[in-house]
């Protein structure tokens, strides 16, 4: 008897929760932004700046009045960097938040698995970082603002051919790793019909620490570039070691390398004369990252890493899709307003292409004296 | 480089990987030896080993072999303390509960190191090597000195165990704990000695370690500390010889497969731990106590 009282008075209240949420979301003033990033799990040191940097473009836009004369707000949720726990955090954001867009993930993982849920709602959804290249695929609303994998090593074949001459490139490829691969794959297509010679290709597990047995293959054929596409932790244990048995080309590596200066500690000797492409770097003029740098400063008291800085673009490309849609009712139209923006953001200037990967600027980035130094700005449609 | 040279320089990787894992299998191997308790935290206190030297190094910028001394000596302290608190009460119970205890702090000593320095790996500050060169094969200093260092330590413990009077008594409680208590060697005192030798090697293990690929984090113990219990079960745990012995083989085997199959067959970085543990097998399904292990008949 009591169970059933329960029962009844809980499948009521929940009744009555569900009619409360429906009527509020017609009527909403605000525009609902949901996000989700890791902040508290082992991706965080991504998470957390891309979720600052797209929280500053929202706070930004709320200062000069907001979109179509409404305040945004947004609403997190954290994902700890597991698929189940972005599962469950966009389930809460869209059915009980009635969010109208969506920013996030930040690695590639996660990033999926709201992706497929987005689809089904048809929401705008925007990751700044994840960069494998399926995601944006799973549906006509799923944007991100980074470039995908394939396209770094493209550029990085382009940039070994044209700036640095070379004509025998080895490359190390972390076989665990979908981003090492990606990379690793689109450089050797590219630079065999550059005519560099790929001397030596070179596979490793993502847990190793010892790379002297397994780079030996590299320093026998003795080749003018090597290319080490993986995160700054690996790249600082490699680099060293390739040193010390004597390799002697010069290292190249994509986004992954941002944070390899600090990573690498007081000896940055085995990385000088290396580089690297990335997103954007503090070093830009321009006064779009400029003004960028010193509000994130200010807010979060600490210099942007590119994390951040896609995470404020991503941000941005969202809200301005709605500007530009002139309405918030209607997702496919603001889907649609986002596929055809311009944006000038600090990552570059911002256009889709039609699989809804953006076209932009890379920085290509070369370290000296253990600090990073933008060298040049490589378009990646003019190469 | 011809196969030859790439061989010796292999062996000569393996030799530099192997000897650590031998100081880390020794702790293993001496602890199992006279309580029959897996340690499963010794991989971690090579860790804080690391972690000791490296915040003496950094904050008060001494210099390495100021720092290894006194990871050496916070380690041993550390490793006699966990058998006091941890291990101790459980002498009696079953087998069981003290290895569940062992995975316990190994846990603990994760999360504290952890929580005090963050899980972002922090670069080590080794000290700069210059390289040698004979003919074609290179190699830098600190590769050799740590070789030799780890030589010279694995012999003046053998020593120690053949010719003093507590190494004595160590082989005596290994041999027969029983026995030995009953012949007036205060059993207590044989386990801390065992203990505190064991993270002092252990100590050493993680600042070579750390030496010779310079990044550290709250996690680079387990898998070293698992090839090292590896390393004692493949030379017969329990047999000092024997953990030396397994600690440069599996060196030896994972460089070979790394930097002189992979010549032949690309693929075989990729394979190098389950041809290591493959070998594992073959060993233990022929001689089931290890290589130089005694086959010891159980009464039924």
């Amino acid at each position: 008897m009591k169970f059933n009282k329960i029962l009844k008075s809980a499948l009521f209240l929940s009744l009555i929760s569900t009619m409360f949420v429906g009527c509020s979301g017609g009527e909403s003033d605000t525009i609902k932004v949901g996000g989700s990033f890791d902040v508290t799990g082992a991706t965080a040191q991504y998470g957390i700046p891309a979720n600052n940097g797209a929280q500053l473009a929202i706070k930004e836009y709320n200062e000069t009045g907001g979109v179509l004369g409404k305040q945004i707000e947004y609403i997190f949720e954290d994902n700890k960097g597991v698929q189940t726990d972005a599962a469950s955090a966009y389930k809460k954001l869209a059915d009980s938040k009635d969010v109208i867009a969506f920013i996030g993930s930040d690695i590639s993982g996660t990033t999926e698995t709201i992706a497929n849920l987005a689809k089904e709602d048809g929401i705008p959804m925007i990751t700044p970082s994840a960069t494998k290249m399926e995601i944006t695929s799973i549906g006509p609303n799923i944007f991100r603002a980074c470039y995908i994998d394939p396209t770094q090593g493209e550029i990085l074949a382009n940039f070994a051919s044209a700036e640095l001459k070379a004509e025998t490139a080895a490359v190390l490829i972390n076989n665990e790793s979908d981003y090492s691969v990606g990379i690793a794959e689109a450089f050797i297509e590219e630079i065999s019909a550059l005519g560099i010679d790929l001397v030596a290709e070179v596979n490793y597990a993502a847990a190793d620490v010892d790379f002297k047995s397994i780079l030996a293959p590299v320093l026998n054929t003795n080749p003018d570039i090597i290319l080490i596409p993986d995160y700054y932790e690996t790249v600082a244990k490699i680099a060293p070691q390739a040193r010390e048995i004597g390799i002697e080309g010069t290292f190249l590596g994509g986004d992954g390398w941002d944070g390899v200066t600090e990573m690498i500690g007081t000896n940055a000797t085995p990385i000088n004369g290396s580089y690297f492409i990335n997103h954007y770097t503090t070093e830009d003029e321009s006064e779009i990252v400029q003004d960028f740098i010193t509000n994130y400063t200010a807010e979060y008291g600490e210099t942007p890493n590119a994390f951040a800085a896609l995470g404020y673009d991503a941000a941005r490309l969202l809200l301005e899709g709605f500007s530009a849609a002139g309405t918030i009712e209607d997702s496919s139209t603001v889907v649609t307003a986002i596929q055809n923006i311009d944006v000038e953001g600090v990552t570059g200037r911002i256009t889709f292409d039609e699989n809804r990967n953006p076209q932009k600027s890379v920085a290509v980035i070369e370290i000296v004296d253990g600090q990073n130094k933008l060298l040049t700005k490589f378009d990646s449609s003019a190469k | 480089m011809d196969y030859m040279t790439l061989f010796i320089q292999q062996v000569i990787n393996g030799l530099h990987i192997g000897s650590i894992y031998a100081l880390i299998a020794l702790g293993y191997t001496m602890v199992y030896g006279i309580v029959k308790l897996i340690n499963f935290a010794h991989g971690d206190i090579m860790m804080v080993g690391a972690y000791t030297a490296f915040i003496f190094m950094t904050t008060y910028n001494q210099n390495i072999i100021v720092a290894l001394i006194i990871a050496v000596l916070f380690c041993s302290i550390l490793g006699f303390t966990i058998e006091k608190v941890a291990y101790k009460p459980l002498r009696k119970a079953p087998r069981m509960w003290a290895l569940i205890t062992a995975i316990g702090v190994s846990f603990f000593l994760e999360s504290t190191v952890m929580v005090l320095f963050g899980a972002n790996p922090k670069p080590f500050p080794a000290p700069q090597s210059s390289l040698i060169k004979i003919g074609n094969l290179q190699f830098s200093q600190l590769m050799i000195i740590s070789l030799v260092l780890s030589v010279i330590l694995m012999l003046s413990l053998e020593r120690f165990i053949q010719t003093t009077r507590l190494g004595k008594a160590m082989r005596a409680s290994s041999e027969d704990a029983e026995a030995a208590a009953l012949m007036g060697i205060s059993v207590n005192k044989t386990i801390s000695t065992a203990f505190i030798i064991g993270s002092a090697l252990a100590a050493i293990g993680g600042v070579l370690f750390a030496v010779a690929y310079p990044q550290i984090k709250p996690m680079m113990g387990v898998m070293p500390g698992l090839k090292a219990f590896i390393a004692a079960v493949l030379g017969g745990i329990g047999i000092i010889p024997g953990a030396v012995l397994g600690g440069f083989l599996l060196g030896l085997i994972e460089s070979l497969t790394k930097g002189f199959l992979s010549a032949f067959w690309p693929d075989a970085t990729l394979w190098a731990d389950a041809i290591l543990f493959s070998i594992l097998i073959l060993v233990l399904l022929i001689k089931p106590s290890g290589i130089l292990g005694k086959n010891i008949r159980e009464k039924v």
